[in-house]
């Protein structure tokens, strides 16, 4: 006796979470049926293993069914074929689209390309994460990007809006996204203490203040230069900043920035009585990277170079470098008291 | 030019991309309807087109509103070649076209393709402007609405229940016609939606003149099926009951004028008598003095309306001999010749209900049915469907004589099915023979009082198990007991019915699901000679499934079946044997005996003690159950509850008519028992199987029950959360072992796993009851066997569930509440009067019980199962049958056995009012249910019957996920049609849900499969009780006072 045919279909439709959580993970049935054996399920429910076995089959189906609409998610909710309740709904769209941290480190600041989709293999391996389930978030991240891309506004709310995610995992997406689309180079060796957090923080930063976006923003520029606001960095500012030089090399410019800078930070960085006493090297260094941005290749090799040419790192980097770009902040702000 | 239909198009969305260069579609749509065919503009480069069209008028006739379907196809525009259909939507207009229903059907709809399935969707808008017609010949029965639920609509009153209407329709299968080889299978599949979109309408229509001519104004409990016939064509038939419905608008507006013979005076129930404590407890007055009146026409004749004018009757006291000397003797004869007498007038006393108003079933009979096995040949003349229809008269002809052989003269929960296999076809016909009251059945003036005394000498509860046929001279031989509860008459001890567990009755702890399952080899034959083979196998497989029943129900500690449906399904090599029914315990009827197994060579030491260990196996099973299902009756002296050698109390017998006349009833005594009680026994492996498959069956996880009647008896508190699901199972029997036992053992297991597997899938949802579980057999090909189940599980509150003795009287206030009308009529009497009739039985009367149980001789008291010697005799008997040409036709199962009893404890309201509020009637979620309500709302407007036909069709089964994905995803497109048409007529749920077919046929070497399903349903609008207390509605709790429903009957 073998089952053809062997299918379930509720008017409301059934989302275990568990086997949900399975499914993403990119576990084979089989796989998926033997973890939940290990969970203990049957002896709780007294099921027999052909019923988790059917079950977790028809799980899989109507996921591999919903996984065109996630694809989507604004589909998900307008489609008819499958009546689900709201908050599934979100729970749905909001684990589709999370990823893994170690899965999203490996990739940041790559092309969203074929080529990088071929190592994912290597990722695989690398990770400990199913390929399927590294197919899956690449796509994501390949997908957002390629709906926001060309899209005017900003970022996160695009990214909202298209994909309904919450708050968090857009601002997730919209630092995947920048980092995807300047090509930062995230991968090396040097970077690798550097969490996704850590650079997420620096694309909130930068998104904020370095694009075309935190231009247009500005009350005295409204109209002009709206395209791919949040996404690139603003040439016209990356120009600018060859100007800074004078920053270094003038002395009563250096101290009278270091004043500015030390009163808008003091109480605000723990580590501050370094910074202040490192005041000259660590400007100097952050000018000297700053000064060569406009350059395509040394745009992308940004982290790097604030790891590697500024002494950023020496007092305890992981305090340090996240606060980079605001130092950056200051850089822009400073902009106005630039003497060009 | 009575009606004009007007539609709009609004808009698209979610279209497929037709061009693959610019990934985008030119949409356009048409619009069509009978002849007359309307287009839009072509939107240009959009998967979400706004066509936003002027309105299409259609000028049409009533006749054609009602038979035709309005086709929207939508298109992708083509400049250099034809243009390509994306899909297409079929809105049937029905509802329409009467006025309490839906006024504008407007929503979304999927756009659905035969190939690829739902492609998008389409905005639509239509409406009908209908003018008055007064022509009396008109062919069209517009107004006539029509309702799947097998009860009275919440919101209706019954003024009149007519009656049995049928009619069926016939053509030729566009799958089979020549053209058929020439053209695309979209094409075909196409041409076969819209032909039976065309002949259901058409066969509504002619249903609803029929209905028409009794002045009827609704069919009730409306079922349509389609047999495809295959080669020979295709046929739509359907049965219903008509009545004349009153819609409820304000409960106030019921109040009667007390003891008037206005016609709305008899229309509501129990409501006559200003004053019902005098009859209480006054005595009988002489029923002599009553006059009933009936209108002496035929059926479908026009009755009259003016009660002066008809026939009027005295009753003779003392008619139907044999009952005299009980006190309830001349009046049941009396009530029994004035339901006769109105139904007589029927050709088919039948109703299709399952549920009834109060007072409506006087005594339930038993189970009545009748098979018939057909040779199909080519239907010559499509508008004569001559030969079917005298084939489901003869059935009909059948079930009303054996009805009458039950000393009953109506059959409700009537029910007719068919199962085809090449050209041989099975009919099957069922239903429960009973006694009806007569004032639901006609039209003139009834007297309030019968019905007055009726309540009395029938106490609530009881009364519907009474036997309705002669004691002195039973249609068959029947173990006979006194009532449990009334002391006064006589019950059986086991009761098999296809309705619905009616709502007054007392039960005892709650019920289950009991499933008989059976598979019998046939060897493959052609034509006549496999008609023969089925219809000598066909009477073997009755008696099994019977007897599985009634082990099982006996080992459940149960005594009574609800809901029984037994499926014989045939296939090309073997025969298959599906029932499945609800045992409870009534308190009516006497406690059931246990089960004792006896071996056949006692000399062997080891074979004994096997015997002994089963026997220990059976009674701990029935001690289990008793736990389970809470079956804790009253201890009672004589009799020791549970005893392994329990009293001696079964009595089955299979009554059969083999014979085209249905005077001449042949009947076979398979009840051949000589021992001494209900006798298992084991004489050879076949036996050892049987016993071994009645303990195999597993009981339910804890948390959950489940039943196939609309309530779960002994539950009463449901929660608003419901699951209604459908689960599909194909096997594939391996070919070497094909016997029956292996059969047997696979299709056992396979019934049993799906259980198990829905259980596991809705743990969620526990503590949680499956309701309404319809199991449907069928077998596509050799070795395959498909189970369909279509089930709703409802949550309940668990900690109410326990606090559950109610006195009668609140059962039937919180019934009666949940439809407006009711509330109003039911509380002074019943508070006055049911309250009290828990009538403890005198000892006289006790031993009274006992002694006769004990001075009928054993020997036929017993029924014991001996498979030998049953073989023996049946073949013998068969050999008397002549077989007559390729018609042959295989008889009833009449069943009725007895026992103990119990206590006047009520318990099992359903419907429970205090429902938590549930607040998440989100915008858009469209419920489902198989059921007639939805828990924890009122249902304020039905909107119209869903009837829906689709066909898919796939030549890359393997690229949709094989078999399984594909049915998933068609069945998961299926709800979503139904849900957008019940969301576009403007409600939010469907009632009565049935899925009446799922074909599915597969070829996997071509890579191709294809599946037919037709469902139907009710559609609602419910308003969450939570939400209704808002609204001033009459609450339960209120109508529980006397005082306070004194008040609201004389305001």
């Amino acid at each position: 006796m073998t089952s053809e045919l062997d299918i379930f279909v509720g008017n409301t439709t059934l989302i275990d979470e568990d086997v949900y959580r399975l499914w993403l993970d990119g576990y084979s049935v089989s796989d998926a049926v033997a973890l939940r054996v290990r969970s203990g399920i049957l002896e709780q429910t007294g099921a027999t293993a052909a019923v988790l076995q059917s079950d977790t089959m028809d799980h899989y189906r109507t996921f591999h069914m919903l996984e065109r609409l996630l694809h989507a998610p604004p589909k998900l909710l307008h489609q008819l074929i499958f009546q689900i309740p709201p908050s599934r709904q979100a729970l749905l769209i909001e684990r589709y689209y999370a990823f893994d941290e170690a899965f999203v480190r490996e990739v940041l600041g790559k092309k969203l390309s074929k080529g990088t989709k071929k190592d994912l293999d290597d990722i695989s391996t690398k990770t400990g994460i199913t390929l399927k389930s590294c197919r899956r978030q690449f796509d994501n991240f390949k997908r957002v990007f390629k709906v926001v891309e060309e899209m005017r506004g900003s970022l996160v709310d695009n990214i909202q809006q298209h994909f309904l995610l919450s708050d968090r995992l857009a601002r997730d997406y919209a630092a995947i996204v920048f980092f995807a689309n300047n090509r930062f180079e995230t991968g090396k060796k040097k970077l690798q203490y550097l969490s996704f957090g850590d650079f997420a923080f620096c694309a909130e930063l930068m998104i904020q203040n370095w694009t075309l976006g935190a231009v247009g923003e500005a009350p005295t520029d409204p109209d002009s230069q709206v395209d791919d606001m949040d996404m690139d960095l603003d040439k016209e500012f990356l120009q600018d900043l060859k100007e800074l030089k004078v920053l270094v090399a003038d002395k009563d410019l250096l101290d009278l920035h270091k004043s500015l800078v030390c009163t808008a930070l003091r109480g605000k960085l723990g580590v501050f009585s370094e910074m202040e006493a490192n005041f000259k090297n660590l400007s100097r260094g952050l000018v000297n990277v700053a000064a060569k941005l406009t350059h395509n290749k040394d745009v992308r090799d940004l982290f790097v170079d604030l790891v590697e040419k500024t002494p950023l790192q020496t007092p305890g980097p992981r305090k340090w470098l996240p606060r980079a770009p605001t130092v950056g902040v200051s850089l822009k702000a400073g902009r106005e008291y630039l003497p060009t | 030019m009575p009606g004009k239909l007007k539609v709009k198009i609004v808009a698209g969305r979610h279209l497929p991309v037709m061009d693959r260069a610019s990934d985008l579609t030119d949409a356009f749509v048409e619009v069509k309807f009978g002849n007359t065919t309307f287009k839009t503009d072509v939107y240009l480069k959009s998967l979400n087109p706004q066509w936003n069209s002027e309105w299409f008028k259609f000028e049409v006739d009533d006749e054609d509103l009602q038979d035709e379907p309005l086709q929207i196809t939508v298109l992708d525009h083509d400049t250099y070649s034809a243009n390509d259909a994306i899909g297409k939507v079929y809105i049937d207009i029905d509802p329409l076209l009467y006025s309490e229903a839906a006024t504008v059907i407007s929503g979304w709809f999927p756009i659905y393709d035969t190939i690829h399935g739902i492609r998008g969707e389409i905005n639509v808008v239509v409406k009908v402007d209908l003018f008055n017609d007064l022509n009396r010949f008109r062919q069209s029965s517009c107004g006539v609405k029509f309702f799947c639920t097998t009860s009275i609509p919440k919101c209706y009153r019954a003024v009149i229940i007519h009656g049995f209407v049928e009619e069926l329709v016939v053509n030729e299968d566009p799958e089979y016609q020549w053209i058929d080889r020439i053209r695309t299978p979209r094409a075909s599949n196409e041409a076969r939606q819209r032909l039976i979109s065309l002949m259901s309408g058409e066969l509504q229509r002619k249903i609803g003149l029929k209905v028409l001519e009794m002045r009827g104004n609704a069919v009730v409990g409306y079922l349509q099926c389609f047999d495809l016939e295959g080669e020979s064509g295709l046929v739509v038939r359907a049965i219903g009951t008509a009545c004349t419905l009153d819609k409820l608008s304000s409960p106030a507006a019921f109040l009667p004028a007390c003891n008037s013979p206005s016609k709305e005076m008899k229309e509501i129930p129990f409501n006559e008598d200003p004053n019902p404590n005098t009859h209480s407890s006054g005595p009988s007055t002489p029923l002599k003095n009553q006059t009933y009146s009936f209108s002496p026409s035929k059926s479908y004749s026009r009755q009259s309306s003016s009660s002066d004018t008809d026939l009027s009757l005295t009753p003779k006291t003392g008619m139907g001999s044999g009952s005299a000397g009980k006190e309830g003797g001349p009046f049941k004869a009396l009530l029994r010749q004035q339901t006769q007498s109105a139904l007589e007038q029927r050709e088919f006393p039948f109703f299709t209900l399952t549920a009834f108003p109060p007072g409506f079933l006087v005594h339930v009979g038993g189970v009545v049915s009748a098979r018939s096995v057909k040779l199909l040949d080519r239907i010559h003349n499509p508008d004569e469907p001559e030969t079917r229809d005298a084939w489901w008269a003869e059935i009909r002809q059948e079930i009303k004589s054996h009805a009458k052989a039950l000393g009953c003269h109506a059959v409700v929960g009537y029910s007719e099915s068919t199962s085809i296999c090449e050209e041989v076809c099975i009919l099957s016909a069922s239903g429960t023979a009973a006694v009806l009251n007569p004032r639901f059945l006609q039209d003139g003036t009834v007297e309030g009082c019968l019905e007055q005394r009726l309540e009395e000498n029938l106490p609530a509860g009881c009364g519907f198990c009474h036997i309705p046929y002669d004691e002195l001279n039973m249609p068959f031989p029947a173990h006979l007991t006194y009532c449990n509860n009334c002391r006064k008459q006589k019950v059986p001890d086991v009761l098999f019915t296809t309705i619905d567990l009616p709502v007054d009755a007392t039960v005892i702890g709650k019920g289950c699901l009991i499933q008989a399952r059976l598979c019998r080899l046939k060897k493959k034959a052609q034509a006549e000679a496999n008609a023969t083979a089925i219809s000598n196998l066909l009477p073997f497989m009755e008696y099994e499934v019977h007897t599985q029943l009634m082990n099982k129900l006996k080992l459940k500690a149960m005594n009574a079946l609800f809901g029984l449906r037994i499926q014989i399904t045939v296939g090309e090599n073997m025969l298959m044997g599906l029932a499945s029914a609800t045992g409870v315990y009534l308190a009516a009827l006497p406690t059931p005996g246990g089960i004792q197994i006896a071996g056949k060579t006692p000399n062997d030491g080891s074979y004994e003690q096997h015997i002994s260990h089963m026997q220990k196996k059976i009674n701990d099973t029935i001690a289990k159950n008793k736990e389970l299902y809470e079956i804790n009756p009253p201890e009672i002296s004589e009799e020791i509850i549970g005893s392994p050698i329990p009293e001696p109390r079964q009595r089955s017998r299979l009554l059969r008519s083999q014979s085209e006349s249905s005077d001449e009833v042949t009947e076979l005594d398979l009840s051949h028992g000589k021992k001494d009680a209900f006798v298992l026994e084991i004489d050879d492996t076949d036996a050892m199987e049987d016993v071994h498959s009645l303990l195999t069956d597993v009981p339910p996880p804890s948390g959950f029950y489940s039943c196939n009647t609309e309530i779960m008896p002994g539950i009463n508190n449901w929660t608003s959360e419901i699951q209604m699901f459908t689960s599909v199972r194909v096997i594939r029997l391996s070919s070497l072992n094909l016997t029956n036992q292996a059969l047997n053992k696979n299709f056992n297991d396979l019934c049993e796993n799906l259980l198990k597997s829905l259980y596991f899938k809705l743990r969620s949802m526990i503590p949680c009851c499956l309701c309404h579980v319809n199991f449907t057999v069928s077998l596509p090909e050799d070795e395959l066997i498909q189970v369909t189940v279509t089930a709703v599980a409802i949550t309940f509150d668990k900690n109410q569930a326990l606090q559950t003795t109610k006195t009668h009287a609140e059962k039937l206030l919180q019934r009666a509440s949940t439809d407006n009308e009711e509330l109003l009529q039911f509380p002074l009497e019943l508070c006055s009067d049911s309250l009290p009739s828990h009538p403890f039985p005198p000892a006289k009367e006790h031993l009274e019980s006992a002694s006769s149980n004990s001075g009928i001789p054993a020997a036929q008291r017993a029924t014991s199962v001996d498979y030998s010697s049953f073989a023996d005799r049946c073949s013998s008997w068969i050999e008397l049958i002549k077989l007559k040409a390729q018609t042959i036709r295989r008889g009833s199962i009449k069943t009725t056995v007895t026992v103990e009893k119990a206590s006047p404890m009520g318990e099992g309201n359903f419907r429970n009012r205090s429902a938590p509020p549930c607040a998440n009637s989100t915008v858009g979620v469209v419920k489902m249910t198989p059921l007639s309500f939805i828990p924890g709302a009122k249902i304020t407007k039905y909107l119209g019957i869903i009837n829906m036909f689709f066909i898919r069709e796939t030549t890359s089964l393997r690229e949709e996920g094989g078999v399984s994905g594909f049915l998933h995803a068609f069945i998961a497109e299926v709800f979503a049609m139904v849900r957008a048409h019940v969301a576009a007529l403007g409600g939010n749920a469907v009632v009565s849900y049935i899925m009446k077919q799922c074909v599915f046929m597969e070829n996997p070497n071509k890579n191709q499969a294809q599946c037919l399903i037709n469902v139907s349903g009710d559609a609602v609008v419910f308003v969450r009780e939570s939400e209704l207390e808002v609204v001033s509605t009459p609450q339960p709790a209120a109508s529980c006072q006397p005082s306070c429903t004194g008040g609201e009957v004389t305001t």
